[in-house]
């Protein structure tokens, strides 16, 4: 009695690998993968968008190539991860000093709908010079997000109001516009800084 | 036999305040700071560490602030694909000896539905509201918007 009902464990055990396992698959390789899993960022001159900055020229993809560029989303009434984000990132452009000079820096907003021109050029003033504001339709907001293989969603507040949930993390493109790595969100500035220099030097032997 | 029994009760009796706030009196606010705001239409946030120097556990149970309709403590996660989300914290236990870091990045004081801008050089009143009914004011000064901590 006591053997069948071990074994039967065994069994429920097996049956909860085998499903751990197939969740996993299903996950990661199978259909249920997200389109952010694993998935690199196209490179620049792959992606098409239309946008305009915070100071209102028109803007794209393609105008990022031929200097290294961060890149990140984020939208100005978020009060806790851009904010977070925009000092980390300042502060590393601090750090690189002169050679900040030699990046591009872009937020690109999630949430057109309130980050108008006006709203983002206020905000970033806040910051280091060097980061710009892109702003544009929805529909040019998310080709630019499926270019870069991030996501983002409007969440409604208990409340009223809405807040946006979207990738927190900075892309890193080196001066060809190949996309080089990512910074997580609240990556100490010790991992940061080195990230940045490697895309400044793979721009440096890519073009060479 | 009446000695015994009256000083038991001179000895609940001193007790009492202990039993209606129990523990949260020995909560401690360190390094309060907040985020200045740009106008009043974008939601605030503000920092501390919480410390529980007392013997009892203590929950955290609300915020009240005139700075802010709807202050409520939420939590930063990330998930597996990087995308960041914020949720309410509900209520929050601190362990006796334990202290919980509202920071950056995790748990924060969500400010919604700002009543004045947050200017950076002023601060605000922010009280923590406990379950055993006590509660505790803490002075939040506010930083500028691209401040990073309390220390620079």
């Amino acid at each position: 009695m006591r053997r069948r009902k071990l074994l039967g464990y065994g069994a429920a055990g097996l049956g909860a690998a085998a499903l751990t396992l197939f969740a996993g698959w299903w996950q990661v390789d199978g259909p249920g993968a997200s389109v952010a899993a694993g998935q690199r960022p196209l490179p620049l001159g792959e992606m098409a968008f239309r946008l305009t900055d915070h100071e209102g020229r028109m803007v794209g993809p393609e105008m990022l190539i031929g200097r290294p560029s961060l890149v990140f989303f984020g939208f100005t009434y978020c009060p806790e991860v851009c904010p977070t984000t925009l000092s980390d990132i300042s502060l590393w452009l601090d750090g690189l000093g002169e050679d900040a000079g030699r990046l591009n820096v872009v937020l690109i907003t999630v949430d057109p709908e309130r980050d108008t021109m006006e709203a983002l050029s206020n905000y970033v003033e806040y910051f280091h010079p060097a980061i710009q504001g892109w702003t544009g339709t929805d529909h040019e907001i998310a080709q630019a997000v499926e270019g870069f293989r991030a996501r983002y969603e409007k969440v409604p507040l208990e409340g009223g109001g809405y807040t946006m949930n979207h990738t927190a993390g900075v892309f890193l493109f080196d001066a060809g516009g190949r996309h080089v790595s990512i910074i997580d969100y609240h990556e100490p500035r010790e991992f940061a800084l080195p990230k940045i220099r490697r895309a400044m030097e793979a721009s440096a032997t890519g073009s060479s | 036999m009446k000695l015994p029994f009256a000083s038991l009760a001179v000895a609940l009796a001193l007790g009492m305040p202990s039993a209606l706030f129990a523990g949260s009196q020995d909560v401690v606010a360190e390094n309060a700071w907040a985020r200045a705001s740009i106008g009043t239409s974008r939601p605030g946030a503000a920092y501390m560490t919480l410390r529980n120097t007392g013997e009892e556990p203590v929950v955290l149970t609300g915020l009240s602030t005139d700075l802010a309709m709807m202050p409520d403590i939420h939590r930063t996660t990330t998930d597996a694909q990087g995308m960041t989300s914020m949720a309410p914290a509900g209520e929050l236990e601190i362990a006796s000896g334990e202290a919980i870091a509202l920071e950056p990045g995790g748990l924060h004081v969500m400010l919604m539905q700002l009543q004045r801008p947050m200017v950076e050089g002023e601060s605000f009143a922010l009280t923590l509201e406990f379950a055993d009914g006590g509660e505790m004011q803490v002075d939040v000064p506010i930083l500028g918007i691209a401040a990073r901590g309390p220390e620079e």
